[in-house]
C-alpha cells in the first residue's frame, strides 16, 4: 500500500510540474497553430505536384502540398520545432521549463561571479579573508542542486514512459528501412509493399540525372523526396527502424522522434501524428558519403484517404476483403525497391563501396 | 642499481650550479628525452602543433557551412588525391570531422593537459626530482607522435568513396568496418592503439609517482588540486582506455581477419561497439576537463591570495565525478534502442553528474568570497572558464533527458554543448594554465596586455561560434552534415563569423609566445606573489635541469594550501 501512496504522490508531483510548464508551452503551441492556419493559402493547399493525378478520381492519392513553417525548420529559427503528437506536445512543455532552468543557474552563477570579480577585486578588499570552510554552505550547495534535478526527473522520467507505451494491438505497423543511402518505408499491414524515398535534387543540380527535380509543392530543398513515408493521422502507428547496411537514424524534429536503424536489429516505438499535414526530417546518423542527402518526409493523411493511397500503390487493406474493395490484381506490383538514384544500389543490395 | 645511484648524484642540484644545470646535448635531450620537462615542453609543442592542424579543419569546416550548398569540398577532394565528384567530395567533409575530433581529443587537449601540464608540475607540485619511470616517460611522447603520423597518413591512403577515414571520431561499425574499404580507416583505428598505448603508460606513470614519490610530510590530503586532479584522471585513463583498445582491436580483426564481432551476418551486434567505444568515452572527457578543474583550482586560488574553499569537497568531488562518470556512458546511445528501463536508469544516473559538478563551481566561487581578486591574465581565462562552463553543464542536464535528448540527439545542440565544455571548458583552462606557468617554464614574463586582448577576442570569437548553434540544433539541423536547407542559413552565417574571430585571437596567443621568448622580461621564483603557495613556486623560473636532489618536506604547520611559507598559520 506504501508502494501505491508513493506513486500517487509522483503522479500529483509530475502533473503539477507538467501544468506549470505546460500552460506557457501550450500557450506557445496555440499561437503557432494560429499563424499557420493564416500563413496557409488555400491555393496553396489545393496545389498538387502531379496535375494527372486528379482526374483518377477523388479518391485518388495527390501529393499534399507542405505548409510553410509546419513540420520543417523556419529561417532565423531558434526554438524546438513546433509539436504535432501528443509526446511531442508533453516533452516541449518539459523542454520549456528546462530552458528557464538552465537560464537561472547561468544567470545566478554569472551574477555571483560578477559580485565576487566587483565587490572582492583587490583595490575594494586589500586584505583577503582566511576563510576555507563552511560545513553549512557546502550542505546547501550539494542538496539544493540534488534537489532541482530531482524535480527535473519526475517528468523527465514521465517523458520515457509515454515514449515507449507499448501500441495497441491493432496498430498499423509500417517499417522504416534505412539505405546507403535513401529510405525504404515497408507497410507488412497493408500487403507488405515498399516504398523507395529519394531526396529531390534542384532543377540546375548537374549530379541529377534523369530524376524528376525538385518544385516547392515538394518541399525546401535537401528535405523534399520523390515518394512520402504516408501515414494515417490521429492514430496510433506501431513504427518499426531497421538498417541493410550500416547504422541511419530515422528522425522527425515536429514528432520528437528519432529512432536509429541498426542492421539487424528492428526497433520498435509508438508513433502518432495528430493531425494531417507534411513533416520532414533528416538522417541523423552518420551513414557514410551521401549521409546529409537522405531526408525523410512524413505525410499524414485521414484514414480514408490513406486507404485509398495504399490501393494506389497496389496495397490491400485489413479486413477489406469483406466489404469487397480489395486492391485490383490487374494493376501493377509495388514499386520495384530500386533507388531512383542511377548506380545507388537496390534495396537489399550490398552497399556501394 | 649503483650506477644509477652515481649518475644521479652527479646530477645533484644546487641551485644554479653549473654542474646541476648540465644539459645533454640537442639530439640527446630532446630526442631521447628522460626529463620531465623537457618532455612535458615536446608535449606542449607537439598539442599546439596538433591544434593548429585540427583548428585549420574546422576552419576548412565553418567556411564550407557558411552558406547552403557544397562551394570548397571538390577542390579539397582533388587536392587530397582524389577525384572532384560529388561522392568523394562528401566523403571529404566526413574525414574532415573525423580528423578534426580524432586530433583535437587525443592530439591536442589530451597531450596538453596531462603529457604537458602534467609532466611538467606533478613532479615540481609535489616535490619530486622526476617522473617514477622516466624512460617510459619519453615512449609515451613517442608512441603519441606515432599515433598522430599514423593519423595523417591515413588522410593520404583510399578510405571507401575517397581519401581518409570518414567514419566520425565515433568510428561506428559497421561504417567503420563493412562500410568503408580501404586501408584509411585501418591506419587511424592504429593511430588509437598507439596514442593509447602511450596514454596507458602514461598514466601508469602518473599513479606511480604520485602515490610514490610525494615529499616527505605531503600527505594525499595535502596534495596540491592539481595534482589531485592529474591522480583521478590517470585512474579513468587506465580503467578506460584498454576497453578502447579492446573495441577497436575488434574492429581491425571484423575488417580484415573475418569476424564478425560487429556484424550481425555472423551473430555479431553493432550496438555492442557502442557499448564498448562510450564505455570508454564517457570517461574520456572527463579525462579531458579534470585536469582543467585541477589548474583552475589552482589558478582561482593564487589570484583570491585564498586559500581553495573545501579542499576535500573538491578533491572529492573529482574522484565522484570518475567514479560515476563510468555508470553513465549509454546517455551517448539514447536513441539506438535502449529499454525503457535502461533508458531510465541512464538518464538519471546522467543527472547524478552534476551535483559534484555544481559542488565544483560554487567553491570557487567561495574561493574567491573575501578574497582580494587581481585580474592577472591567467585569472580572467579561469573565470571564463567557469561561466562557460556552468553553460555546458546546464545544457548536459538538459541532454541527459533520455527522452527529451530523442529531438536534440545527433544534432547541432549537442555539437555546442560538447563544444562549450572542451572547446571553451577546456581549452580555457588550458590558456589559463598556459598564462600561469609559461614564465615558470621559460624563465621570461608574457606581455599581459597581448593575453588579455588573447582572451576578450577569443571569448567573443566561441561564443559567436556555438552559440547559435544551440539554435540549430533546436531547429532541427543534424550534424556532421555537409550541407543543409536554407533555413538554417542565417545562425550557419553567423557562426562562421565568429571563427574569423577567434582565429583572429589566436594571432595574439603566436605573437606573445615569440615575444616572451625573445623579447621577455625575466622574472623570479614566484612572480605571481604569496597567493601563489605550491612548490613549484619555490624554484627558479625556468627551475634548474635537475631539482630536489634535496627532497623539500612539508611540516606539520604547512596545510593544504601553503607549502612553502614559514609562518604558522592562523587556525
Amino acid at each position: 500500500m506504501k508502494t501505491l501512496g508513493f506513486h500517487r504522490i509522483v503522479a500529483s508531483l509530475a502533473l503539477a510540474f507538467s501544468l506549470v510548464i505546460g500552460t506557457p508551452a501550450a500557450m506557445a503551441q496555440d499561437a503557432a497553430a494560429t499563424e499557420q492556419l493564416e500563413s496557409a493559402d488555400p491555393a496553396d493547399v489545393a496545389d498538387v505536384a502531379d496535375p494527372e493525378a486528379v482526374s483518377a478520381g477523388s479518391d485518388a492519392y495527390t501529393p499534399m502540398a507542405p505548409t510553410e513553417g509546419k513540420g520543417m525548420p523556419v529561417a532565423g529559427g531558434w526554438d524546438i520545432q513546433p509539436q504535432y503528437s501528443e509526446d511531442g506536445e508533453f516533452a516541449y512543455g518539459l523542454h520549456y521549463g528546462l530552458i528557464w532552468v538552465m537560464a537561472g543557474i547561468s544567470i545566478f552563477v554569472l551574477a555571483l561571479l560578477l559580485y565576487v570579480i566587483f565587490r572582492f577585486r583587490k583595490g575594494a578588499n586589500p586584505v583577503p579573508s582566511k576563510t576555507s570552510h563552511n560545513t553549512l554552505i557546502e550542505v546547501i550547495w550539494t542538496v539544493v542542486p540534488a534537489l532541482i534535478l530531482l524535480a527535473i526527473a519526475i517528468p523527465s522520467i514521465t517523458l520515457i514512459a509515454r515514449q515507449y507505451e507499448t501500441p495497441p494491438k491493432d496498430a498499423i505497423t509500417i517499417k522504416a528501412i534505412g539505405y546507403q543511402w535513401y529510405w525504404g518505408y515497408a507497410y507488412p499491414d497493408n500487403g507488405d509493399f515498399e516504398i523507395v524515398s529519394n531526396m529531390l535534387k534542384e532543377e540546375d543540380d548537374p549530379t541529377r540525372g534523369d530524376a524528376r527535380a525538385r518544385t516547392d509543392t515538394d518541399g525546401p530543398e535537401q528535405l523534399a523526396v520523390d515518394n512520402r513515408m504516408v501515414v494515417p493521422a490521429g492514430v496510433p502507428i506501431r513504427l518499426q527502424v531497421t538498417a541493410a547496411d550500416v547504422i541511419h537514424s530515422f528522425a522527425v524534429p515536429s514528432l520528437w522522434f528519432k529512432m536509429d536503424g541498426v542492421p539487424g536489429r528492428l526497433n520498435e516505438r509508438i508513433f502518432q501524428v495528430d493531425e494531417p499535414g507534411v513533416y520532414y526530417g533528416q538522417c541523423s546518423e552518420l551513414c557514410g558519403a551521401r549521409h546529409g542527402f537522405m531526408p525523410i518526409v512524413v505525410e499524414a493523411l485521414p484514414m480514408d484517404q490513406y486507404n485509398a493511397w495504399v490501393l494506389a500503390q497496389g496495397g490491400t487493406i485489413a479486413g477489406a476483403d469483406e466489404e469487397g474493395i480489395e486492391a485490383d490484381p490487374s494493376l501493377p506490383p509495388t514499386q520495384e525497391p530500386e533507388s531512383a538514384v542511377e548506380g545507388a544500389p537496390g534495396a537489399g543490395a550490398a552497399p556501394v563501396a | 642499481m649503483a650506477t644509477t645511484a652515481d649518475n644521479f648524484q652527479a646530477h645533484a642540484d644546487h641551485a644554479h650550479d653549473d654542474h646541476a644545470d648540465h644539459k645533454p646535448g640537442f639530439f640527446a635531450r630532446w630526442f631521447m628525452s628522460t626529463n620531465h620537462k623537457d618532455i612535458g615542453t615536446l608535449y606542449l609543442i607537439f598539442a599546439i602543433f596538433a591544434g593548429i592542424i585540427g583548428g585549420g579543419i574546422s576552419g576548412i569546416m565553418r567556411a564550407e557551412l557558411a552558406e547552403p550548398g557544397i562551394q570548397y569540398l571538390q577542390f579539397w577532394a582533388e587536392f587530397m588525391g582524389g577525384t572532384p565528384d560529388f561522392d568523394t567530395a562528401l566523403h571529404m567533409w566526413n574525414v574532415f570531422i573525423t580528423a578534426h575530433g580524432l586530433i583535437m581529443v587525443f592530439f591536442m587537449v589530451m597531450p596538453a593537459m596531462i603529457g604537458g601540464f602534467g609532466n611538467w608540475f606533478v613532479p615540481l607540485m609535489i616535490g619530486a626530482p622526476d617522473m617514477a619511470f622516466p624512460r617510459m616517460n619519453n615512449i609515451s611522447f613517442w608512441l603519441t607522435v606515432a599515433g598522430f603520423v599514423s593519423l595523417l597518413f591515413s588522410l593520404f591512403v583510399p578510405g571507401g568513396t575517397g581519401p581518409g577515414a570518414g567514419t566520425g571520431w565515433t568510428v561506428y561499425a559497421p561504417l567503420s568496418t563493412s562500410g568503408s574499404s580501404g586501408p584509411a580507416v585501418d591506419f587511424a583505428i592504429f593511430s588509437l592503439h598507439l596514442a593509447g598505448a602511450g596514454s596507458i603508460l602514461g598514466a601508469t606513470n602518473f599513479i606511480t609517482t604520485i602515490f610514490n614519490m610525494r615529499a616527505p610530510g605531503m600527505t594525499l590530503h595535502k596534495m596540491p588540486l592539481f595534482v589531485w586532479s592529474v591522480l583521478v584522471t590517470a585512474f579513468l585513463l587506465l580503467l578506460a582506455l584498454p576497453v578502447l583498445a579492446a573495441a577497436i582491436t575488434m574492429l581491425l580483426t571484423d575488417r580484415n581477419f573475418g569476424t564478425t564481432f560487429f556484424d550481425p551476418s555472423g551473430g555479431g551486434d553493432p550496438i555492442l561497439y557502442q557499448h564498448l567505444f562510450w564505455f570508454f568515452g564517457h570517461p574520456e572527457v572527463y579525462i579531458m576537463i579534470l585536469p582543467g578543474f585541477g589548474m583552475i583550482s589552482q589558478i582561482v586560488a593564487t589570484f583570491s591570495r585564498k586559500p581553495v574553499f573545501g579542499y576535500l569537497g573538491m578533491a572529492y568531488a573529482m574522484v565522484a565525478i570518475g567514479v560515476v562518470g563510468f555508470i553513465v556512458w549509454a546517455h551517448h546511445m539514447y536513441t539506438v534502442g535502449l529499454d525503457v528501463n535502461t533508458k531510465m536508469y541512464f538518464t538519471a544516473a546522467t543527472m547524478v553528474i552534476a551535483v559534484p559538478t555544481g559542488v565544483k563551481i560554487f567553491s570557487w566561487i567561495a574561493t574567491m568570497w573575501g578574497g582580494s581578486i587581481e585580474f592577472k591574465s591567467p585569472m580572467v581565462w579561469a573565470l571564463g572558464f567557469i561561466f562557460l562552463f556552468t553553460v555546458g553543464g546546464v545544457t548536459g542536464v538538459y541532454l541527459a533527458n533520455g527522452g527529451v535528448d530523442d529531438v536534440v540527439h545527433d544534432t547541432y545542440f549537442v555539437v555546442a554543448h560538447f563544444h562549450y565544455v572542451l572547446s571553451m571548458g577546456a581549452v580555457f583552462s588550458m590558456f589559463a594554465g598556459f598564462y600561469y606557468w609559461f614564465p615558470k617554464m621559460c624563465g621570461k614574463m608574457h606581455s599581459e596586455l597581448l593575453s588579455h586582448i588573447h582572451f576578450w577576442l577569443f571569448f567573443i570569437g566561441v561564443n559567436v561560434i556555438f552559440f547559435p548553434q544551440h539554435f540549430l540544433g533546436w531547429q532541427g539541423m543534424p550534424r556532421r552534415y555537409p550541407d543543409y536547407t536554407e533555413a538554417y542559413t542565417f545562425w550557419n552565417e553567423i557562426s562562421s563569423y565568429g571563427y574569423h574571430i577567434m582565429a583572429f585571437s589566436m594571432i595574439f596567443f603566436f605573437v606573445n609566445v615569440f615575444y616572451t621568448l625573445f623579447a621577455g622580461k625575466k622574472v623570479g621564483a614566484n612572480y605571481w606573489g604569496e597567493g601563489a603557495t605550491t612548490l613549484e613556486w619555490s624554484l627558479s623560473s625556468p627551475p634548474p635541469f635537475h631539482q630536489f636532489s634535496e627532497l623539500p618536506v612539508i611540516e606539520d604547520h604547512h596545510d593544504y594550501h601553503d607549502h612553502i611559507g614559514d609562518a604558522k598559520p592562523a587556525h
